[in-house]
């Protein structure tokens, strides 16, 4: 290369760039499609989105009609069996999705958004809102998340919609904190304070320079999260206090499985719905987390 | 007599996405007893993976060829548990920052007089000793008192010292310094350096200096390697490499430092930075940067022929011949 | 005093450590004109980086003041900065910090125009002018910073200052961070932007062959206080203060001549804590009795300015209470 006078131009930007985009990813990371556990999680949400979708093309009953005789087996006209009021089993774990996932998804996203408001506003004002909104959060940490959602559901009645708001309120907190503690650690950046020199307003900081970089994190929180939404939603009904008897939901289906032991296709169905949901979002929540760089992922494990 | 530490045709290759790379490449040099010798470069020449080859302590999945003899025995033969025995006693290494090399939460005490009792097999209360003795040679002051303190206790310059008393404890024969100073204050280093330079004279103890910084270079080594992606660009004698370099990487090093004697003339930066493990050019990986660079330079490989008696060079263009 | 573009006059900073209060920097007065760089040297700890801050506002003051253009310089709160202060900037260590990862790099630059009121468009046009002002390619505006070296990274984050149309800069560190070579390059650019833009240059670095080779003026702070400042060539040539003389002769020079550096016995005392009188003394190779119960302050002494009673002959001076 000529010496360019004055400065010499270091080599073309291209030169340098996969070497410093692998650096940014653990280096021994695979990429998320050849992960196999993400790639199972995705199939089985993609294959429940898809029966939610399609439930009332694919069931072959009306998940609330008793038509049939009551506690059958799993067979070929019934594949789950039917329950104790004749209700077709495979249908309502069908139509048990349609409440689950869609509810699971819009309250994890509600107590996102209420957790990284409050958060922002925590870790940007500091001071005592700051003390405030974080001793309530830490209030709300303080109790098991299924203990306060049943306190703050049997508070408001039993009732599905009142199952999703105790469920956001114990949510919001892990948020707050998140987004709090992304806040402050960019706050006194120097990028921050770089930008902050050259005439931004705080707030001006806080949207365009804090909030790109809170929202991975944020993200990989929520997707992880939705299991445990699912678990807390369907935690609530199976005692009763959220959805309501005859609605197909597998919290309470299981509930009902629970009053027939020996019948056990009439727990064991919806349960396995549980189970696969809650483990496929895990394992996508896992994995995008480890795809974070390791700083940002020990803050998300709080 | 033969060489304290003997390296031989020496390659590392680590794994990367685009397979085996070499990250040091057929480097060969050897190392006296009471002598101090330089492997200079920047950032990814391969100094860094050299220095830990000695000790075995290779990134996971590197393959290694080549010989590295110590008094005579193959380390690259060496199962680990025998590395283990030669780690600490014979050779002991002293990294660019002491923060890290020492334990934050145990004595220095037990710390130094861990290694003693390992490795020479001396009673608790004849290590201590020792060990004070130690800090004493390094200049801590106090050194009873030291004994019971911990890293934190100490500024930087004097964790340094302590770092290189610990590596010290086993009474190695060999020290290889890794960026020993570049934490460190000017007159913190210059300290270092009195001080490395006094236990080569005094304890006959062999010293690898790793660093980028030619000054410090100057001061202590007496011979000098100087290392471009992986491979020995230039080495011999420290005086006759810096007083007049030959090949254009060392002049272009010496050119880009600030020189205390140059006075207020701009500095003459070297074009482009160092190539990266796995995009190092055909031919004499240099020769993109290189402004006396001939066709030749980027097809044939360069390999280190003598050009004096002490002297290698791996420039066959030898363009600063003239000027030296 | 009125052709500074950026005036720092009796300025003490103070930050809380377990309680107490603790006097990182300690009535200093620095002044830099436009087109001129003035070095600020000290090792760690001596309030260099402190003062540097502060001069930008983004330490409060505890005594003195801040005047740039003849307005003085506000502390940054919560509020926005004025406008009148835009013109006053600064460039940070370490490049890999300073830039916004998650941001594109002509936004990141567009910002400084932005924010003084230019229209999208233009902003990002003057984003493309000012990368290659500092010598990157223009097509570097849709990329991240984590695309490029340290080097580029500094250029990048000086192109972002320069957005604002500075007058004067405060560069802390800014090259200590990077390789060798591109430390030459970013040394260079800086200089050469000083000339061209007509700016004022602090720079602040604890290598003094660095400021050395830029530098038109240099100040030396030893624990929270300036100890000697003069033209550059003057104060390297023959340094009065015993400090600066420690200071050059620590540095090692790369010109094989196998000469080992001089040491600063002792270390910098705890700022909470400072002696009295003249703050080097505990380590000063000339220290007298008096010089534990003097304060000092800065006197002409052969064409520059130094704090040291016994060189500069001014006992009578120094018995006067310490105006600061």
């Amino acid at each position: 290369m000529t010496v360019a006078a004055p400065a010499p131009l270091e080599p073309p930007a291209t030169a340098v760039v996969d070497n410093a985009r692998w650096r940014r990813l653990r280096p021994d990371t695979p990429l998320p499609w050849r992960r196999p556990l993400a790639l199972a999680g995705l199939a089985i949400i993609g294959a429940w989105a898809v029966m939610a979708l399609f439930a009332p093309l694919i069931a072959p009953d009306n998940p609330l009609a008793q038509n049939f005789a009551t506690l059958r087996p799993p067979s070929g006209a019934h594949w789950f069996g039917t329950d104790e009021l004749g209700r077709d089993v495979f249908s309502r774990v069908l139509f048990g999705a349609r409440i689950t996932l869609p509810l699971a998804v819009i309250l994890v996203i509600a107590a996102m958004i209420i957790g990284a408001v409050l958060g922002g506003i925590a870790g940007f004002f500091g001071g005592w809102v700051d003390n405030l909104i974080m001793r309530i959060a830490d209030l709300v940490f303080a109790f098991p998340g299924i203990i306060l959602a049943l306190a703050v559901a049997a508070a408001l009645g039993p009732q599905l919609r009142n199952a999703v708001i105790a469920v956001i309120v114990v949510s919001w907190p892990a948020y707050a904190r998140l987004v709090r503690s992304l806040v402050l650690s960019a706050r006194s950046s120097q990028y921050v304070v770089a930008s902050r020199l050259l005439g931004s307003s705080g707030l001006r900081v806080l949207f365009i320079d804090v909030r790109p970089n809170a929202a991975g994190p944020t993200l990989v929180l929520a997707a992880l999260d939705i299991g445990n939404a699912v678990l807390l939603l369907s935690g609530l009904s199976f005692l009763g206090l959220g959805a309501q008897p005859p609605t197909a939901e597998w919290g309470a289906m299981v509930a009902e499985g629970a009053q027939n032991f020996s019948d056990w296709w009439v727990g064991m169905f919806p349960g396995l719905a549980i189970l696969t949901v809650v483990l496929a979002f895990n394992f996508i929540g896992d994995t995008l987390r480890d795809m974070l760089d390791p700083r940002t992922a020990r803050a998300v494990r709080v | 007599m033969g060489a304290l530490l003997q390296v031989e045709n020496l390659t590392v290759a680590l794994p990367t996405r685009s397979g085996y790379q070499n990250a040091v490449d057929g480097v060969s040099f050897a190392v006296d007893a009471g002598e101090v010798m330089g492997i200079a470069g920047e950032s990814g020449s391969g100094k860094t993976m050299t220095a830990l080859s000695l000790f075995g302590l290779l990134p996971h999945g590197a393959r290694t060829s080549g010989s590295i003899r110590l008094d005579g025995g193959e380390l690259l033969d060496m199962n680990a548990k025998q590395l283990r025995a030669i780690r600490g006693r014979q050779i002991a290494m002293v990294s660019q920052d002491p923060a890290t090399a020492l334990h934050p939460i145990l004595s220095i005490g037990t710390q130094m007089t861990e290694h003693m009792r390992h490795h020479l097999g001396v009673s608790k209360s004849e290590a201590l000793t020792r060990a004070a003795d130690l800090l004493g040679t390094v200049r801590i002051p106090d050194p009873e008192q030291a004994l019971h303190s911990y890293p934190g206790q100490f500024s930087g310059g004097m964790r340094q010292r302590i770092a290189i008393a610990v590596a010290l404890a086993a009474e190695p024969r060999l020290l290889v310094a890794d960026e020993p100073t570049t934490a460190l204050d000017v007159t913190v280093q210059a300290g270092i350096l009195r001080l490395l330079d006094r236990l080569c004279r005094e304890r006959g103890l062999a010293v690898i200096v790793i660093t980028h910084d030619l000054g410090v270079m100057s001061a202590t080594a007496r011979r000098l390697c100087v290392m471009y992606a992986g491979r020995l660009a230039e080495a011999g004698p420290t005086s006759e490499l810096l007083a007049s370099p030959r090949h254009p990487y060392t002049r272009g090093l010496l050119d880009a430092l600030p020189h205390p004697e140059a006075g207020g003339a701009p500095l003459v930066p070297i074009g482009g930075s160092p190539p990266s493990l796995g995009r190092v050019p055909a031919g004499c990986p240099f020769h993109p940067r290189c402004r006396y660079a001939q066709p030749l330079c980027a097809t044939e490989r360069p390999e280190p022929k003598p050009i004096s008696d002490l002297h290698l060079l791996a420039c066959p263009p030898d363009p600063l011949r003239a000027a030296s | 005093m009125t052709d500074m573009v950026l005036q720092v006059s009796g300025v003490a900073v103070e930050y809380g450590r377990r309680g107490q209060r603790v006097r990182a920097v300690d009535g200093v007065d620095l002044g830099v004109a436009r087109g001129e760089i003035v070095g600020l040297v000290g090792e760690s700890g001596c309030g260099k980086s402190t003062l540097a801050r502060a001069a930008v506002g983004l330490e409060p003051l505890a005594a003195g003041s801040v005047t740039f253009e003849g307005q003085p310089v506000v502390a940054l709160g919560r509020r926005r900065r004025p406008d009148y202060l835009r013109g006053l900037q600064m460039v940070f260590q370490d490049p890999y910090e300073s830039l916004n990862p998650r941001r594109k790099i002509g936004e990141l630059i567009a910002d400084g125009a932005w924010l003084g009121g230019a229209r999208r468009k233009d902003g990002l046009e003057r984003a493309a002018e000012l990368l290659e002002r500092v010598g990157m390619p223009a097509n570097a505006v849709d990329s991240y910073a984590h695309e490029f070296s340290g080097g580029q990274r500094q250029r990048i984050a000086i192109a972002r200052t320069l957005a604002a149309r500075p007058t004067c800069l405060i560069a802390d560190e800014p090259i200590s961070a990077l390789d060798a070579s591109a430390q030459a390059q970013v040394a260079n650019l800086l200089s050469e932007l000083v000339d061209e833009e007509d700016l004022g240059l602090i720079l602040v670095s604890h290598d003094l062959s660095v400021v050395r080779q830029v530098a038109d003026r240099v100040a030396v702070m030893y624990l929270g206080r300036i100890v000697e400042v003069g033209a550059t060539d003057t104060v390297w040539a023959n340094p009065q203060h015993p400090y600066t003389e420690a200071l050059v002769a620590a540095i090692p020079r790369p010109d094989g001549a196998g000469v080992l550096p001089v040491d600063l016995p002792g270390d910098v005392p705890d700022p909470a804590n400072p002696p009295a009188g003249c703050r080097f003394h505990p380590r000063c190779p000339i220290a007298e009795a008096s010089c534990s119960e003097l304060e000092q302050r800065l006197l002409p002494v052969a064409g520059r300015d130094i704090a040291c009673h016994i060189r500069s002959g001014a006992v009578a001076h120094a018995r006067q209470p310490h105006a600061g």
